[in-house]
């Protein structure tokens, strides 16, 4: 597969899109050739049979354990809000999710 | 400054917190010193993002005022410490070098700032790195960049650069940077100093901020091996915050510093300097290897088959964890919020603008790496490769106790050199990623400069949660090579002090 064909301009849209990205035209243009060249180069995986191989999926030690599960002190509204680019009423105040008529 | 700070700056941790144990020196006269280097000098590198003066001379008091009460001193009493800027600091900016975090104030520390508090170290400030620990030459930041002390046209390697940086122009002994897929391992071979990535789940992950988190570890960047053995003894052990640290007890890593290693076996990757290394770099590791033999080590070939696939899997399984990781940042909770028509245009905008090329481009490929129709193709095959890259180590490892490669295919390159080539810059981590991917400990330690005198890093790989061995090794090989601990001309002349 030649390079232009790996990723299209409508796909690079679509993955924008879902990683919340809004990108300029330039942005995608780069973006289109920049993923067909790293694309490319990560092909060289498709040539390596992994069949019956389980994936890493757990890298964590397996002397690991979780915490128990009890109430403890946490951080307090105030402090948290503190950071935030906008709160009201003890919240963070964020732009309308729902229509008014709705 | 005063006559007595002359030099003071060259110590070791080590050999700071004897003077300070001993009474030769207060806290506050190394803290000061160091501050008033960072001040006169950090210009010309671009080491800090943030010096928190106050902070640090504040603590430097309070260990100053421990010791004249009789209280047993830390480990690391009075030892400036500078840290990469994606761990929380409590109050201190934390800005991960990215526009998004401009301004953040953490509400809590680091699990390993926690802990260099409780040894009594003093934390000078925050640095550099490629935004969000993601780049090989700190040239990703949005805070500027950071120039290498032993050449200041050339990067500090990435992605953390502001530590190497700090450490090599000995502005502190000790920086805390991150490692992903080398992140302390190749700058610290660039700018001449020791770095540990410890195995995955050795140090806990709470309060550094996730760039990957089936990767990311905190690791030392140091002057010499017993310092990095001292550090890694502070900050390993287990963190009820972190389900991924381990319980397994912390061995004594410093008293490794010393011990003989005749007999040792020490693992040569077979072909790793045949091709695309510097001269520089393959000279310095032939020459390392006879070291090791004159030491009384043995010398076994060995072969890692799998992984000549690990930029590959590496790219794909770290972007594909970034991109999930960095959807946080979202402009509703914390950091910069641009606002736009509705919730999604407010999202689309904050993020178009509080992220830098390079963390666009891992946030494209990860999500496409990890949506519909790519997933088994790209993630879940990238991870079985991860299964075949543990096993080459599990088989080396029964043939040998250490593994050694190059830490970089060449020495640091001039700043702006690979900018347009994301792909030649990845290919940096060729010798780093093997190990991340297999969750293995791995040190990085100078081992010989090119004919313009730029450093070259010597790679040490244990099996997982093997550190002593490694150091054990390093130290034997500090103590055998002139090499070592040699400062650049920038940190012996600049500044006076």
């Amino acid at each position: 597969m030649d390079s232009s064909s790996r990723i299209t301009r409508d796909q690079v849209l679509h993955v924008a899109k879902l990683a919340r990205l809004s990108l300029s035209s330039d942005e995608v243009d780069r973006t289109q050739q920049q993923l067909a060249g790293i694309l490319d180069y990560v092909d060289s995986l498709s040539a390596l049979d992994v069949t019956g191989v389980e994936p890493y999926f757990r890298v964590a030690a397996p002397d690991g354990e979780l915490r128990r599960d009890v109430p403890v002190p946490s951080l307090s509204r105030e402090v948290v809000l503190g950071q935030a680019p906008a709160s009201a009423e003890g919240g963070f105040a964020v732009p309308q999710v729902m229509e008014d008529d709705g | 400054m005063s006559e007595s700070s002359t030099g003071l700056h060259l110590l070791s941790a080590a050999e700071l917190r004897e003077r300070v144990v001993s009474g030769a020196l207060t806290a506050e006269a190394i803290t000061v010193n160091a501050l008033d280097r960072v001040a006169a000098l950090d210009a010309r590198v671009g080491a800090f993002l943030h010096v928190d003066r106050e902070g640090a001379l504040l603590q430097a008091r309070e260990v100053d005022k421990k010791r004249a009460a009789g209280v047993p001193l830390g480990l690391l009493a009075g030892v400036p410490v500078g840290l990469k800027d994606n761990l929380c600091t409590r109050g201190v900016p934390t800005t991960c070098a990215s526009r998004i975090l401009e301004g953040y104030l953490p509400p809590y520390d680091a699990d390993c700032v926690e802990r260099l508090r409780a040894a009594d170290a003093i934390a000078l400030g925050k640095l550099n790195l490629d935004e969000f620990a993601m780049g090989s030459s700190n040239e990703n930041s949005a805070f500027g960049v950071v120039r290498n002390p032993w050449d200041l046209e050339r990067t500090p390697g990435g992605s953390s650069g502001g530590a190497a940086a700090a450490t090599a122009a000995r502005f502190a002994p000790l920086t805390l940077g991150s490692d992903t897929g080398g992140s302390v391992r190749q700058p610290a071979a660039y700018c001449g100093v020791t770095a540990i990535k410890p195995t995955y789940g050795r140090v806990s992950r709470y309060g550094l901020v996730a760039f990957a988190s089936s990767l990311d570890q905190v690791g030392p960047i140091t002057t010499d091996v017993r310092d990095g053995a001292r550090l890694l003894a502070v900050l390993a052990g287990h963190d009820v915050r972190d389900a991924t640290s381990s319980l397994r007890p912390v061995a004594d890593y410093e008293a490794e510093c010393g011990k003989p290693v005749a007999a040792m076996r020490v693992g040569v990757v077979k072909g790793a300097v045949d091709e695309g290394c510097d001269a520089a770099v393959r000279e310095a590791f032939q020459a390392s290897l006879q070291t090791f033999k004159d030491l009384g080590c043995e010398l076994v070939d060995v072969e890692l088959p799998h992984a000549k696939y690990s930029v590959s899997a590496y790219y794909l399984v770290a972007a594909a964890e970034a991109s999930s990781n960095l959807a946080r940042f979202d402009g509703m909770r914390y950091g910069l919020r641009v606002t736009g028509a509705d919730l999604n245009a407010t999202y689309e905008a904050t993020r178009a603008r509080g992220f830098g090329p390079e963390v666009k481009r891992r946030i494209m490929l990860g999500t496409y790496a990890l949506s519909a129709g790519y997933y088994d193709a790209f993630y879940v095959k990238a991870q079985q490769v991860r299964t075949l890259i543990r096993r080459d180590y599990d088989q080396a490892f029964a043939r040998c106790d250490v593994l050694l490669t190059p830490t970089a295919p060449t020495v640091a390159f001039k700043l702006g050199e690979k900018v347009d080539d994301p792909l030649s810059m990845y290919l940096q981590d060729i010798f780093t990623l093997p190990p991340s991917l297999a969750g293995i400990p791995a040190l990085s330690t100078p081992c010989g400069q090119s004919l313009s005198g730029l450093p070259v890093g010597l790679q040490i790989c244990a099996p997982h949660f093997e550190e002593a061995r490694m150091i054990r090794l390093a130290h034997a090989f500090e103590a055998a090579v002139a090499w070592q601990r040699r400062a650049p001309a920038f940190a012996l002349a600049a500044g006076g002090a």
